[in-house]
């Protein structure tokens, strides 16, 4: 199959994936006791059966399941995810403005979680009973068991509380004015906290895989051929076995991305972050359901374009793989 | 993965050898002979007793108040200091750890036996229902499975139960997969074959002769899914999710998270006991899984 072949037939899969999770939350949230209507008028302080009728009225509430169904699906499809009535903003907007701010955490943070540890796996490989690796091993035992909310407040009661250096929580700061450099670097100064929180969970992994699988390339037959022709260490870590080895690392960090998204929900909670994690939250709490649904699609849908990202990133590292 | 080369060479030795102890003697001292799955093992024992045996020396109800809030440990007779509303915290620790325990117990239980169903299905079988259940499979995976577990409570309310249920409903996975690639090498094994050509049903294959076999990476993944349950139980009642009338690890630092500027330890001690627990059981696992799979040890 070709390239392109391939590619059609993962995003055409993507696409009934997200179906799937379309019908899945519409129907969690039909056998859910309690709609919309009981949630609006709970807000209004309770409310009159007749108005609760006409809130079901206005809602398209008391259509059957099927014709409800549908028409979430196809206002999906126009990239209408339905209309939030506790922020009274169309559901599509609200996720949209806080989208960026989860992007730009959980990529960078997963970019740092890998750079960083395929150089503390590479190191440790090239001694396998020295002390990076010893730290390696250390890090992934600490980055298990470590709840992230907990290391996040632990960072925070260290680098808030008792040396001042960064900020408590948010993504800017009002009082700092200025050119669009020196509100990079406030961004950047608020983000470094959270990134690193949720880096710390993924470098631990990651250092341990790379190690793993480092070693086990370094003990193949062309690494001593390329030794055996005097290639300096160097080259052979780097040039020759680091590109061999990254394959299970992009196919594990691949896998993980949805766990990622869900680390993202605590460290925002965490850090203030106005992304979808903190949004999640908060219509939780208000029972918003049509931003709790559009919340979970936006979020498969992001684990899916990155799953095919990793297939087409997998291709490149190694050409010797075919199909999906 | 699942077919990856059989190593002859190992086994051809150790039929070779005159001396022969049980497997499961061999297993257990090889267990023993791992010091940080040993200390694992103490460090997890030693959890249990202080959150089971605890309360009847210290025997304070956690949700009473007995003093100012945010005593620091150790100053006024508390020996953990109080919470945000003068609530002891070593009672609160206690109490806590039976709940966070428990659930991070029973989520694994259901996690374990959704995945070992599904994955034992799809190996055993192939064909339309394995694609059909790998499929099913690769959906949960897509769906971040914090936030799914979130709309779940959300949605029919935060009771033990339902947090419970939360947790093992999305996470069972990777267990379904390691139960697959388990059973799609040893079904072709001979003694599969022979059973099979005694005319044994699909039922007694399954359950009788392939998934005992099948066990030891099950154990190795079961034991970690314990850890990750107690770290979801943490998140969720740390985010305000869970039963507001049970004291759990989490729920004592999500309660207490908005006064972390001023008295931090309300927050890192739970954190600290929550890391310690999934620590031992981590060790223990990483114990298991060179005790239980000999053959990986190398890497």
């Amino acid at each position: 199959m070709s390239f392109t072949q391939t590619l059609a037939k993962r995003i055409g899969y993507g696409l009934l994936l997200l179906i799937g999770v379309l019908i899945l939350n519409f129907t969690l949230i039909s056998i859910a006791p309690g709609d919309v209507a009981d949630s609006i008028a709970g807000d209004m302080g309770g409310a009159d059966v007749t108005v609760i009728e006409e809130i079901r009225e206005r809602y398209g509430l008391n259509q059957p399941f099927h014709i409800q169904l549908w028409r979430y699906v196809s206002g999906v499809a126009r990239l209408d995810l339905g209309f939030s009535y506790f922020y009274n903003t169309p559901v599509t907007s609200l996720i949209l403005e806080k989208l960026p701010a989860t992007l730009l955490l959980v990529f960078s943070s997963q970019i740092l979680a890998i750079v960083l540890g395929t150089l503390l796996g590479v190191l440790a490989a090239k001694k396998p009973n020295g002390i990076v690796s010893l730290l390696v091993t250390f890090l992934s035992l600490f980055g298990f068991a470590a709840p992230v909310f907990w290391s996040g407040i632990l960072l925070i009661i260290a680098f808030v509380s008792i040396f001042p250096l960064f900020p408590v929580g948010g993504m800017t700061d009002v009082t700092v004015e200025g050119g669009w450099f020196i509100q990079l670097l406030d961004l950047l100064h608020h983000l470094f906290l959270p990134m690193i929180t949720l880096a710390s969970i993924y470098l631990a992994l990651y250092s341990r895989l790379a190690r793993a699988s480092m070693l086990e390339v370094l003990g193949a037959d062309y690494i001593r051929t390329a030794r055996a022709k005097g290639l300096p260490q160097r080259a052979v870590l780097y040039k020759h076995a680091l590109k061999n080895a990254l394959g299970p690392l992009v196919t594990v960090a691949g896998l993980q991305f949805s766990a990622v998204m869900s680390g993202a929900v605590v460290v925002e909670t965490v850090f203030s972050w106005p992304g979808l994690g903190t949004l999640a939250l908060q219509s939780i709490l208000a029972r918003d359901t049509p931003t709790i649904m559009g919340i979970l699609f936006f979020s498969s849908f992001v684990v899916i374009v990155v799953n095919i990202l990793t297939d087409i990133t997998l291709r490149l590292i190694d050409p010797r793989i075919k199909t999906g | 993965m699942a077919n990856s080369t059989p190593n002859h060479s190992a086994s051809d030795a150790a039929s070779d050898e005159i001396k022969v102890s049980h497997p499961f003697a061999e297993m257990v001292s090889m267990f023993f002979r791992n010091y940080a799955a040993v200390a694992g093992l103490l460090l997890l024992i030693a959890i249990i007793l202080f959150v089971f045996v605890g309360p009847y020396f210290h025997p304070t109800d956690p949700f009473e108040m007995v003093w100012a809030p945010f005593s620091k440990p150790m100053e006024e007779g508390f020996v953990l200091g109080t919470d945000y509303l003068g609530r002891d915290l070593l009672a609160a620790m206690m109490v806590g750890g039976q709940v966070s325990m428990a659930i991070g117990l029973s989520a694994a239980l259901i996690s374990l036996f959704i995945g070992v169903t599904v994955g034992a299905f799809a190996g055993y079988y192939g064909g339309f229902i394995e694609e059909a259940l790998m499929r099913f499979t690769e959906f949960f995976q897509v769906l971040p499975t914090l936030l799914f577990s979130m709309v779940i409570v959300a949605l029919f309310g935060a009771s033990l139960l339902t947090v419970t249920l939360a947790i093992g409903v999305v996470s069972w996975t990777a267990v379904a997969r390691v139960t697959r690639s388990e059973f799609l090498r040893i079904r072709e094994l001979e003694y599969v074959a022979a059973a099979r050509s005694g005319s044994a049903s699909d039922w007694y294959l399954i359950f009788k002769v392939i998934l005992p076999n099948a066990l030891p990476p099950i154990i190795v993944q079961a034991n970690l899914m314990v850890g990750s349950a107690i770290l979801f139980e943490a998140a969720l009642s740390f985010l305000g999710l869970s039963d507001p009338n049970v004291m759990s690890w989490g729920q004592v630092i999500g309660s207490n998270r908005p006064y972390i500027l001023d008295s931090g330890f309300t927050v890192a001690i739970p954190g600290f006991a929550i890391f310690l627990t999934v620590l031992a059981i981590s060790l223990i696992g990483d114990g298991l899984n060179d005790a239980l799979n000999p053959k990986l040890r190398q890497r």
